[in-house]
C-alpha cells in the first residue's frame, strides 16, 4: 500500500465503505427479489442488475436529494442507491397496497418523487427525454440540481436518444446521461444492434464523453464527481458510458442459451463488490467494517420482506379512482 | 365583449397564463422567432424571452418526453405540436409515459402539460397534414381531450386545461383559426368536461365538436325551414365526455345523430352511440346515426377534399335517416 496522510486515508476507506455499502444493498436486494420470485412471491418478471451495482452506487455518490434521475427496467439499483426506503420498495415488487407505487408500477416502474427518483420506465430508452424536462426544469428554476438518464446500451438505437443527446447541447442542460454498457440488448449483442459508437455519438452532438471500467466503483464516482461538478458549474452535458457485465438474464428465468458458458463463468474475478472489498481489506479493520456491512444490509433486507409479506392486496377502488387527479372521464 | 379571431383567443389565454404562472413554458417547433405555423404563439417570445419560449428543433418524441420530466420536475409545459399528424411521433411521451405517471406511480404525482396541435382538413394539406386523430388520445386512460369550436370556449377551455393537473390535448382545428367571433374573459372559468347546447330543438339531438360544429348549425337552419327542429350540442370536450347533457337531450327528443370531421369508424361518434344504445336505448325513437368522414385517407386534390370532409348535405341526410 502506497503511503498516505492518515486523515486521507481515512476519508478515502469512509468514502469506499458507503459505496460498497450501497453495492452490498443492491446486491443482496436482488438475490432476495430472486428468490421471492423464484417463490412465487412477485407477479410480472423482473430484470436484475447483478454484477452492475458499481454504476449505480458510483453515480449516485456524486449525486445530491435534490438531482433527479430516470432509470430502466433495470433500475433496482439505481433506485436503491439513490436512497428509496426498503420496505416500500419491496411492497412495491411485490404488489402490495403501501407500496411506494401503490402495487400499481411494480418492478419496472418503481418511482420515488421525494427523492428524485421520476421513475423506472418499461420503455428502453423513455427515460431519456424524462431526465432532460427535469434538467430543463432545473435550469429555468435555477436550482443547480443536475438530472441523470440512466440507460442500457441497448437503447443507443432508439431514436429518442440521439434527440435528446441534441436537445441537452442545444439548450445546455445540467444533463448527465450514464450508459450501463453491459453488452446484451435483451437477448442480442449490442455490436449487432448498434452500427456507431456512444462515443460518436456523443462527439457528434458536441458533448462531453468519457468511458470507465463500470465495475471499479471507484473509478465510476471519480469521473462521476467530475461531470457533476462541470454540469453544476454550467458546463457541458456529460456522456458517461460504464463498460460492465450482466450476470443474469435480460429477465429472471432466462436460460441464456445465446450467451458462452464461458462467458458466465469469468464473471466472478471481475464482481465489482468484491473488487472494491479488496481495497477496503488493505485498511486497517477493513474486514470487520465489511463484516458490519453485511449484517446490517441483511437484518434490513429481512425486515423488509417480512413487513412486505404482511401488508395487504391494494383497493381496487383505489386504484381506479386515482386515474385522473380532477374529474375522471370513461 | 370583443371581437376576437379563433387563433388570437388561444394567444391571449397563452399570453394570460404565463403571466399568471411562471411556471408555464412554451415548447414547440418554430413556435418563438416565427411565432407558430399558424401564428398562435406570436408575440409571446418577445414578451416572455426564451427561457418560457422555446423553440424546440424538429423532435416531438424528445418535446414531450422533456415536458413530462419537466412537469415532474415544477414546470407546467404546453407544447405545440405544429400539426396533429406529427403526434404519432410522441405517442410514447403521451400513452406511456404522460397518461400512465399519476397512476402508475401510486398518485405521488399529477403531470400538468398541454399539447396543443391543429387538426383538420380544408387546407388542401394533404394526407399527412389533415388527419383528425383524437379519437386515439381519448381511448387512453389518463389524457383528457379537449376541441373548442369558439374563440370563447377556445380561450376558457385553454384557461381550464392549463390549470388542469392532468395532461390535456388541446386540439385546435385549422379551418377555425381565422373564425371570429366574441370573447368575455370575465365569464365564469369553464369546466373540461361540460358540453354546451349551442341551439335548442325538440325533434333531433345532433352532437358535434370543433369545426363540424359550424356544419351542424348550417344545416339545423336548413332543417328549420322544413319544419324540423334540431337540438346542437357542441361536447366541448371528448375526454372525459358530457353523458348527461347529451342523455338529458336525448331523453326529450329521442333522436340522436353525431357528426365529426374524423373518420367515422372506431370513432368519438361510435363511443357515443354504444353509450347511448347501452343506457339510453329506450329512449330512442330510431337508430343512432353518425356522420363522419368516410374510411379513406385525407385526400389532398381539392375536389376530392371537399367530398371528404363531412358537410351540412350529409348532417341533413343524416337526419333524415332518424325522422324518415
Amino acid at each position: 500500500m502506497s503511503v498516505v496522510p492518515e486523515r486521507e486515508n481515512a476519508v478515502m476507506k469512509d468514502r469506499l465503505l458507503s459505496m460498497i455499502g450501497t453495492m452490498v444493498l443492491i446486491r443482496r436486494t436482488e438475490n432476495r427479489l430472486a428468490k421471492l420470485f423464484a417463490d412465487g412471491e412477485i407477479p410480472g418478471f423482473i430484470h436484475l442488475s447483478i454484477g452492475q451495482e458499481a454504476v449505480a452506487a458510483g453515480v449516485m455518490s456524486a449525486l445530491g436529494p435534490r438531482d433527479t434521475i430516470t432509470t430502466t427496467h433495470r433500475g433496482h439499483g439505481h433506485v436503491v442507491a439513490k436512497g428509496i426506503g426498503l420496505d416500500r420498495f419491496f411492497k412495491e415488487v411485490m404488489g402490495r397496497a403501501d407500496g411506494i407505487c401503490a402495487g400499481r408500477g411494480g418492478s419496472m416502474h418503481v418511482a420515488d418523487m421525494s427523492i428524485g427518483v421520476l421513475g423506472a420506465n418499461g420503455i428502453v430508452g423513455a427515460g431519456i427525454p424524462i431526465a432532460l424536462g427535469s434538467a430543463l426544469a432545473q435550469k429555468i428554476r435555477k436550482t443547480n440540481a443536475i438530472a441523470a438518464a440512466f440507460f442500457g446500451d441497448g437503447a443507443q438505437a432508439e431514436g429518442v436518444l440521439h434527440e435528446s443527446l441534441n436537445l441537452a447541447s442545444l439548450w445546455r442542460l445540467p444533463l448527465l446521461f450514464v450508459c450501463e454498457n453491459n453488452g446484451w440488448s435483451e437477448f442480442s449483442r449490442s455490436s449487432r444492434q448498434f452500427a456507431g459508437t456512444l462515443e460518436g455519438l456523443a462527439r457528434a452532438f458536441g458533448l462531453n464523453y468519457s468511458r470507465v471500467d463500470g465495475n471499479d466503483v471507484e473509478a465510476v464516482a471519480l469521473e462521476a464527481g467530475n461531470a457533476a461538478t462541470n454540469l453544476r458549474a454550467g458546463g457541458k452535458p456529460h456522456v458517461l458510458e460504464c463498460l460492465t457485465v450482466r450476470v443474469r438474464g435480460h429477465f429472471e428465468g432466462d436460460p441464456q442459451k445465446y450467451r458462452d458458458p464461458g462467458e458466465l463463468a469469468d464473471l466472478e474475478s471481475n464482481d465489482p463488490i468484491a473488487r472494491a472489498a479488496e481495497k477496503v481489506r488493505a485498511f486497517p479493520e477493513g474486514e470487520f467494517e465489511l463484516r458490519v456491512i453485511e449484517e446490517r444490509v441483511a437484518s434490513r433486507i429481512e425486515d423488509a420482506v417480512r413487513n412486505a409479506k404482511e401488508d395487504q392486496l391494494p383497493d381496487f377502488r383505489h386504484a381506479i379512482a386515482d386515474v385522473y387527479t380532477t374529474r375522471r372521464g370513461g | 365583449m370583443a371581437e376576437i379571431r379563433f387563433g388570437k383567443a388561444v394567444n391571449q389565454a397563452l399570453a394570460e397564463c404565463m403571466e399568471e404562472d411562471p411556471s408555464v413554458i412554451l415548447l414547440g417547433e418554430d413556435i418563438g422567432q416565427a411565432e407558430g405555423s399558424f401564428k398562435v404563439t406570436r408575440g409571446l417570445l418577445e414578451k416572455f424571452g426564451p427561457d418560457r419560449v422555446l423553440d424546440t428543433p424538429i423532435s416531438e418524441a424528445a418535446i414531450v418526453g422533456a415536458a413530462v420530466g419537466a412537469a415532474m420536475s415544477g414546470l407546467k409545459p404546453v407544447v405545440e405540436i405544429m400539426f396533429m399528424d406529427f403526434i404519432t411521433l410522441a405517442m410514447d411521451a403521451l400513452v406511456n409515459q404522460a397518461s400512465k405517471a399519476r397512476f402508475m406511480f401510486g398518485g405521488q404525482c399529477s403531470i400538468p402539460i398541454v399539447v396543443r396541435t391543429p387538426h383538420g382538413g380544408g387546407l388542401n394539406a394533404g394526407p399527412q397534414h389533415s388527419q383528425c386523430l383524437e379519437a386515439w388520445l381519448a381511448h387512453v386512460p389518463g389524457l383528457k381531450v379537449v376541441c373548442p369550436s369558439t374563440p370563447s370556449d377556445a380561450y376558457h377551455l385553454f384557461k381550464a386545461s392549463v390549470a388542469d393537473p392532468d395532461p390535456v390535448i388541446f386540439v385546435e382545428n385549422k379551418a377555425l383559426y381565422a373564425v371570429s367571433g366574441d370573447l368575455n374573459p370575465g365569464e365564469t372559468p369553464h369546466d373540461i368536461g361540460r358540453a354546451r347546447t349551442v341551439r335548442a330543438g325538440d325533434d333531433v339531438t345532433i352532437v358535434s365538436y370543433g369545426a363540424a360544429v359550424h356544419t351542424v348549425l348550417s344545416a339545423s337552419r336548413t332543417l328549420e325551414s322544413e319544419g324540423i327542429s334540431a337540438e346542437v350540442i357542441d361536447l366541448r370536450s371528448l375526454q372525459p365526455w358530457d353523458e348527461e347533457a347529451v342523455f338529458d337531450s336525448v331523453a326529450r327528443t329521442h333522436r340522436l345523430v353525431i357528426v365529426h370531421e374524423a373518420v367515422k369508424s372506431f370513432g368519438v361518434g361510435a363511443e357515443i352511440a354504444a353509450r347511448v344504445a347501452e343506457d339510453a336505448f329506450d329512449e330512442l325513437d330510431s337508430p343512432v346515426v353518425r356522420v363522419g368522414a368516410p374510411f379513406m385517407p385525407v385526400p389532398f386534390g381539392k375536389s376530392l377534399e371537399a367530398q371528404y370532409i363531412p358537410a351540412a348535405a350529409a348532417v341533413l341526410a343524416g337526419v333524415r335517416k332518424t325522422i324518415s
